[in-house]
This record gives C-alpha cells, sequence and structure tokens, in this order.
C-alpha cells in the first residue's frame, strides 16, 4: 500500500521509522508512542508500547482477545489516561492535552455509542450538534450508509448490521483525521462494507488513493483486527500485541498471514 | 442495496473553519462544510433534548418517582390513623417522601449514556464538559417539576389540613430552592455513582447525608405554611432564614458541582 523497506523486527520499545506514503504529510507523525503503559488495578493492559505512524497511514493492530487492542484505540481516543511513557496524537500530548484532539478523533468501538430509544436520525443529529456539524451533513450520510428509508425508527427495532452502519456514520460525521476503528467489519455483510467504505476505509474517501477532498486525504486510521488477510491488505504498519506487549511491530508488506496467525497461538 | 447512491459521489468531508488543514504541497483545499465546535448553551440544549427524548420513550424515571410519591402518601394516610396532618408534621411527610421519590430518579440519571456509551461520544466531542452537569440538572428539575405537579395535589388531597390553594403560591418559592439543591447534588452523586458496580447502592448512600440539610430547610421553610390557622400576610422571620439557608446551600452545593464535574467524567 506504501513504501515498503525500511522497517524490521523491532523490540518494542523502538519507535518504528515508518516510510512517509504518497499524500501523507512529512510534518509531525500523527501518532507517536513511547513506552505506553496503561494499567487495570495491578494488571498491565499495554506494556512499553512504542511506535511511530504518519499521516495518511494505516495501523492494523492483532492479537488474541485481551491483548490490549481495545486498550489501545481509547488511550488514543483520550478516553483512557496512560499511566507511563510519552503519547502523541495528532501532535498533542496525551492526557495533558486531550483537549486538543477531542472532535479530530473517531471512534468506531464494540458499542455503537448511539441511544436504543432514538431514531437514527435523532442520534446522527444529537452528535452533529455536539461536534457543530450542520443537519445536511447527517442527511448526506444516512444516504451513504442507506439508511434514509429506516432513519425514523428507533435504534432498537434495527438489526446489528444497520446498527452497525449507524455508528459508521456516527463515528465520521465529522470527518475526522484520525479514524479509531475497533473491528468495524463486524456485523457487516460484503454489501453493508462496500457502503461504508468510503468513510472508513482506503479506497474511497480515506487515505492515499485520490478520495474526494483534502481532509480525506489526511486521514490517519488505526484498526484493530481479527482477519489476517483483511487487515494486512489494510495495513501500512503492523502490530501485533500479546499480553499487553507489541510481539509484531513491522511494515505490512514484511509481514505474512501465518505470523498474524501465530500471534493467536 | 445495489440502488443506494454511489458513496464516493455523495460524500462530501468536512473542513474546519478556524485551521484548515494544507496538503502536503502546502496548498489549501477550499471549504465545502463548515464546521464551529458549539457554544456551551448550544451543547446544554443538544443534551438536554437528547435527554428529554430518552425519558419521554423509555418513561424510566417520572413515573416511577410519581407512583412512588403517591403511594406513600396513600401509606401514610392508612398507617398515621389520621385523615389530615398539618404543620411540622405534614412539612416532614411531604419532604421525606419528596426526598425519596427524588433519588429513584437520581439513580437513573446517568444510567443510559454509561449503558449505551453516551459518556464515551460526549468527551469524544469538543465541548465543555459542564455542559453535561447544567443539561442533567436542568433535566433533573424537569422530573421534579413533573413530580411535584402530581405528588403536591395528590398531598393535599390525601393528607393535608389545609386546603393546598391557601398554601401552595408560598410554597412555591420552597419547592424551587430545594429542587435546585436536590438537582445539584443529585447530578453530582449520581455522576460518581454511575462508575461503580453498586450504583443502585452508593447513590442513595452518598445523596441522602448531602441531601438532609435540603430537607431540614424545605420542612422548616414550609412548615408555618402548612398550618389550619395562618395568619394571612404574615411573614415567619424563622421561614426566611431557613429559605436563605437553602439558597445559600444551593449556590454552594452548585459551585462545588461545577468544580468538581469534569474530574468525575475523567479516566
Amino acid at each position: 500500500m506504501a513504501d515498503r523497506g525500511i522497517t524490521s523486527t523491532l523490540p518494542a520499545s523502538v519507535p518504528v521509522p515508518v516510510p512517509v506514503p504518497a499524500g501523507a504529510s512529512d510534518r509531525e507523525p500523527a501518532l507517536r508512542l513511547e513506552g505506553l503503559v496503561r494499567r487495570y488495578g495491578e494488571r498491565e493492559a499495554l506494556s512499553d508500547v512504542s511506535l511511530s505512524l504518519r499521516a495518511g497511514q494505516t495501523l492494523v493492530v492483532f492479537g488474541p482477545n485481551g491483548a490490549g487492542k481495545t486498550t489501545l484505540l481509547r488511550v488514543l481516543a483520550s478516553l483512557l489516561r496512560p499511566h507511563a511513557g510519552d503519547v502523541r496524537v495528532l501532535g498533542a500530548r496525551l492526557p495533558d492535552e486531550a483537549w486538543a484532539v477531542r472532535g479530530r478523533v473517531g471512534l468506531l468501538g464494540h458499542e455503537p455509542l448511539l441511544y436504543r430509544e432514538l431514531t437514527v436520525r435523532e442520534n446522527l443529529l444529537f452528535h452533529a450538534r455536539l461536534h457543530g456539524v450542520g443537519e445536511e451533513r447527517v442527511e448526506e450520510l444516512l444516504g451513504v450508509v442507506a439508511l434514509a428509508d429506516r432513519a425514523d425508527e428507533p435504534l432498537k427495532t434495527l438489526s446489528r448490521g444497520m446498527v452497525q452502519r449507524a455508528a459508521v456514520a456516527r463515528a465520521t460525521l465529522h470527518d475526522p483525521e484520525l479514524l479509531l476503528l475497533d473491528e468495524p467489519w463486524a456485523n457487516l455483510d460484503p454489501a453493508a462494507r462496500e457502503l461504508v467504505e468510503p468513510l472508513i476505509g482506503a479506497s474511497g474517501g480515506v487515505g492515499r488513493t485520490g478520495g474526494p477532498g483534502r481532509a480525506a486525504e489526511l486521514r490517519t486510521r488505526v484498526i484493530s483486527s481479527h482477519d489476517p488477510d483483511g487487515g494486512l491488505r489494510e495495513a501500512d504498519l503492523v502490530l501485533g500485541l500479546r499480553d499487553g506487549r507489541a510481539a509484531l511491530l513491522r511494515e505490512a508488506g514484511d509481514v505474512g498471514p501465518s505470523e498474524i496467525t501465530e500471534l493467536y497461538r | 442495496m445495489s440502488a443506494t447512491p454511489t458513496p464516493s459521489r455523495a460524500l462530501a468531508p468536512l473542513t474546519r473553519e478556524a485551521s484548515p488543514p494544507t496538503t502536503p504541497a502546502g496548498q489549501t483545499a477550499p471549504p465545502r462544510i463548515s464546521r464551529r465546535p458549539p457554544g456551551i448553551w448550544a451543547t446544554v440544549g443538544a443534551l438536554l433534548r437528547k435527554e428529554l427524548l430518552v425519558e419521554l420513550r423509555t418513561l424510566e424515571s417520572v413515573p416511577g418517582m410519581s407512583l412512588f410519591a403517591v403511594t406513600t402518601f396513600v401509606v401514610f394516610h392508612f398507617a398515621l390513623n389520621q385523615n389530615t396532618v398539618s404543620g411540622d408534621e405534614a412539612a416532614g411527610i411531604l419532604w421525606v417522601t419528596l426526598l425519596f421519590a427524588a433519588m429513584l430518579g437520581i439513580n437513573r440519571l446517568f444510567v443510559a449514556d454509561q449503558d449505551q456509551g453516551g459518556f464515551d461520544a460526549f468527551l469524544l466531542a469538543p465541548v465543555d464538559r459542564s455542559a453535561m452537569l447544567l443539561a442533567k440538572a436542568l433535566a433533573l428539575l424537569a422530573y421534579l417539576a413533573v413530580l411535584e405537579l402530581i405528588a403536591v395535589p395528590a398531598f393535599g388531597l390525601l393528607l393535608l389540613a389545609p386546603p393546598l390553594h391557601q398554601t401552595l403560591p408560598d410554597l412555591l418559592l420552597v419547592l424551587v430552592l430545594a429542587d435546585v439543591g436536590i438537582a445539584a447534588i443529585g447530578t453530582l452523586v449520581a455522576a460518581l455513582a454511575v462508575q461503580t458496580r453498586a450504583r443502585d447502592l452508593l447513590g442513595p448512600l452518598l445523596a441522602l447525608p448531602l441531601l438532609v440539610p435540603v430537607v431540614i430547610g424545605a420542612a422548616r421553610a414550609s412548615s408555618p405554611l402548612l398550618v389550619l390557622t395562618r395568619a394571612g400576610g404574615h411573614v415567619d422571620p424563622s421561614q426566611v432564614r431557613w429559605l436563605a439557608t437553602l439558597a445559600l446551600y444551593d449556590l454552594v452545593f452548585g459551585l462545588i458541582a461545577y468544580a468538581v464535574f469534569d474530574f468525575l467524567l475523567e479516566d
């Protein structure tokens, strides 16, 4: 997906120099982690994780359940405080400058972050108001995720796939510079995956391949995935987590699906 | 599915008015759709609207609070073996009942946000976090107002000796001042309790001691209003003192809630 050949397998504590893909900014890295530690009580959910990701690139995080993928995404979203290490997201140091990250990040997690009793339109309008986005954007996204005809139905009456499409619309409503996607294709059938591709994929509205508009070109993604083939297709950089530690950190072109599978054994 | 518009054509990325990003070559693309971080009152409006919509759809708080209050008055009616009460007794029954009914609403105040990810969504938005305190407190005030619209007439009908229409105009001020205190303390405690596993237990355990002064002040201020032989136009100086105490307590806890609320939302 991007220029290959600079990075190799490195100790987890060493930031990875990653080549700048075509169309990406060559300024401050979008993400820079050095020795990130996050604990839940006594247990370390993330231990000494270090990496660097340039704007416009995609980091795909693999790892078994409980490896720390979701925790990493929540730290990057400024929802969880790092307990040690230097964490910079979009140039802002966390947790001290978390205010500078808000509104620039889109998080698509396991929960849709939508209210079940409200309709899809009411939910999206609520989020649009919180982000200072106009109502026309809501209508536009309802069309993109093909929910316009179900927009006035309560979320609780929709299928899981439809809820996931609504959640994708919610996460991308404000056209965030950094997308944090936790298993984003869960519950989506192939047709639905195609629908959300321009919003969260690399080929349509996001990434390096000539999406519509400047903001899209600058968007950076961190994706957690359990799908080696699908994940590697999206990735510029691959992070494999095991017990909170970076067991694998390499450029995507240098990683084979078998190495990803090995993480789960 | 195939009939949907081509997404890549339908989608227009947003641009940021304050600091438009530049392309790697340093060129600035023309803005297409503007985005402004909302002010605090716009945020309060959005949150309050959402809050009331969710309550209207679920009817989880206000009907339960109202039913609890009316049922309690019925129980008192029979348990006291009295047709009517007045003075201190009436004020005590009224305010203890309203307090426990309010606890039901306080316990539910943040549950939808916690269970459905509303907290995370709010924390990701570029908004003033105090907006949530204000919106939740206003929502709780609205729930208390509806509760009292039902509970106070029921109290007048089931227990109160003096006719309600004589006492109500003066009682309104006490109700408003007490409600503000309950809303400020209730919102603060609910935000703290909802993040714990024992939220249903912790909420009342934290709120009740903090609300005791509100109940004392409200009961003492309303007691002279609930007597049978009330002198028209006469203002009891002790009543004024208790009203001032209530107002001061509201102010103090309003400021405390404002000062610490941000920290309650933090990880």
